[in-house]
């Protein structure tokens, strides 16, 4: 039987990318972020999981806006990052899992959630970050990858409920997964950021604290506003949380406990945070 | 507190209009099309470097409105998101013009770059 180890959470900014490959992770500015890592590392040695199913949002790499999926599920054999338009070092590839994708893909449109499915597939700064954070001398990705891409860029944006019960049904589909691997859930972006308008540098700590505590055992404490609502709180990124909201679905309905937490303003423009939970 | 106030006042009535926040819906979407398109082909390299050769040309082959037109020249970010930009596309035009997200943001709320730089800082601090 396939077992759920826990999960991941984290942002993503892309400057991060840049802070790696200078190697600025000890210098004043980025240190108190990388700090928050080793626990995750520590965490992911122990434990070891073969598969990640990763929720996240494409930032105009994979999709345009000529086709813009509310939520799209990958199901290909292997997953090329490319440059983004800065001209960074592009990111390693990942190794797909086609058939617990398929599974997955399975069990959400069973659950009437009418996804977009991709057998290829571009992913961005999205993905590739939080796997160069907590995996930084890995030749190859030791996980194999199910990503789902959440639209959090072009609304309407699904509701936070909406998330929240997409990753409920991929919970019931990596429970009935014939597999023996080791899953660990992953959702990747925010916390409050905004990046446009005259409220541009827009961060609330308040809020971030309250999702950060409300992520482990009252998640639906995160689904009661709209996303608009979300936005005024966050900011205009600061919606990323969604991948988070639907990461936590996918855990499941049991009790977690966090094993680790780091809250650090600003990397950027951006309250970063990460957090690792697990079954209680 | 003053900063956590700051953000209060920031965050405008319930239900109502967010202060200084355009949502990128659909009539933004359709809007800006031609803008975020020209900006998404910046994803390739030899694009980036066809913009910079002859700006004029390349804007005209993604049919840009005079008003996208007009905001790309001028660099005028409010004026790109007005015309439907999207910003997770106009930071790819950012680069090109060699602005990062910060220059972006203090260009946006009228601030030297130095003040934003300190606003985000601020904004960590209980
Ligand atoms: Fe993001």
């Amino acid at each position: 039987m396939a077992r759920i180890i826990g999960g991941y959470f984290t942002s993503h900014v892309p400057s991060i990318g840049g802070a790696i490959v200078r190697g600025d992770q000890q210098t004043p500015y980025w240190k108190p972020f990388f700090d928050g890592y080793p626990p995750v590392r520590e965490w992911l040695a122990e434990e070891k999981p073969d598969v990640a199913v990763c929720f996240y949002n494409d930032h105009g790499l994979n999709f345009f806006l000529d086709k813009m999926p509310t939520f799209a599920v990958g199901a290909a054999e292997v997953y090329h990052n490319e440059d983004e338009g800065w001209g960074l070092p592009v990111f390693k590839s990942f190794e797909g899992h086609p058939a617990l994708s398929w599974h997955i893909i399975e069990q959400l449109v069973n659950d009437e959630f009418d996804i977009t499915t991709c057998q290829s597939m571009l992913v961005d700064h999205a993905l590739s970050i939080p796997f160069e954070l907590v995996y930084p001398d890995a030749p190859a990705w030791p996980v194999k990858l199910v990503p789902i891409a959440i639209n959090t860029v072009q609304f309407p944006l699904p509701s936070a409920r909406r998330c929240l019960a997409l990753g409920q049904a991929v919970h019931r589909g990596l429970e009935s997964w014939q597999g023996d691997e080791r899953i660990v859930v992953i959702g990747t972006g925010g916390l409050s950021h905004q990046l446009d308008g005259e409220r541009a540098g827009f961060i609330n700590p308040d809020y971030d604290r309250f999702c950060m505590d409300s992520l482990a055992n009252d998640p639906e404490a995160l689904v009661a506003d709209t996303t608009k609502e979300i936005v005024r709180k966050s900011g205009s990124q600061g919606v990323e949380i969604l991948n988070w909201i639907a990461a936590r679905g996918a855990l499941g309905e049991g009790g977690f406990r966090e094993k680790t937490r780091n809250y650090h303003v600003p990397i950027s423009n951006t309250a970063a945070a990460t957090m690792v939970l697990e079954p209680a | 507190m003053t900063i956590a106030f700051a953000q209060r006042e920031r965050l405008g009535e319930a239900q109502g209009p967010i202060p200084g926040t355009t949502l990128f819906d659909g009539d933004a979407a359709a809007k800006g099309y031609a803008l975020n398109a020209m900006c998404y082909s910046f994803n390739d390299k030899a694009n980036r470097e066809a913009f910079r050769a002859d700006e004029d040309g390349y804007c005209a082959r993604f049919h840009l409105t005079p008003t996208q037109r007009e905001a790309v020249r001028s660099r005028n970010v409010l004026a790109m998101i007005a015309a439907g930009g999207n910003i997770y596309y106009l930071a790819k035009l950012a680069g090109i013009f060699g602005l990062s997200v910060q220059d972006v943001g203090a260009q946006q709320t009228g601030m030297s770059l130095d003040a934003f730089k300190q606003m985000l800082l601020d904004s960590g601090k209980d």
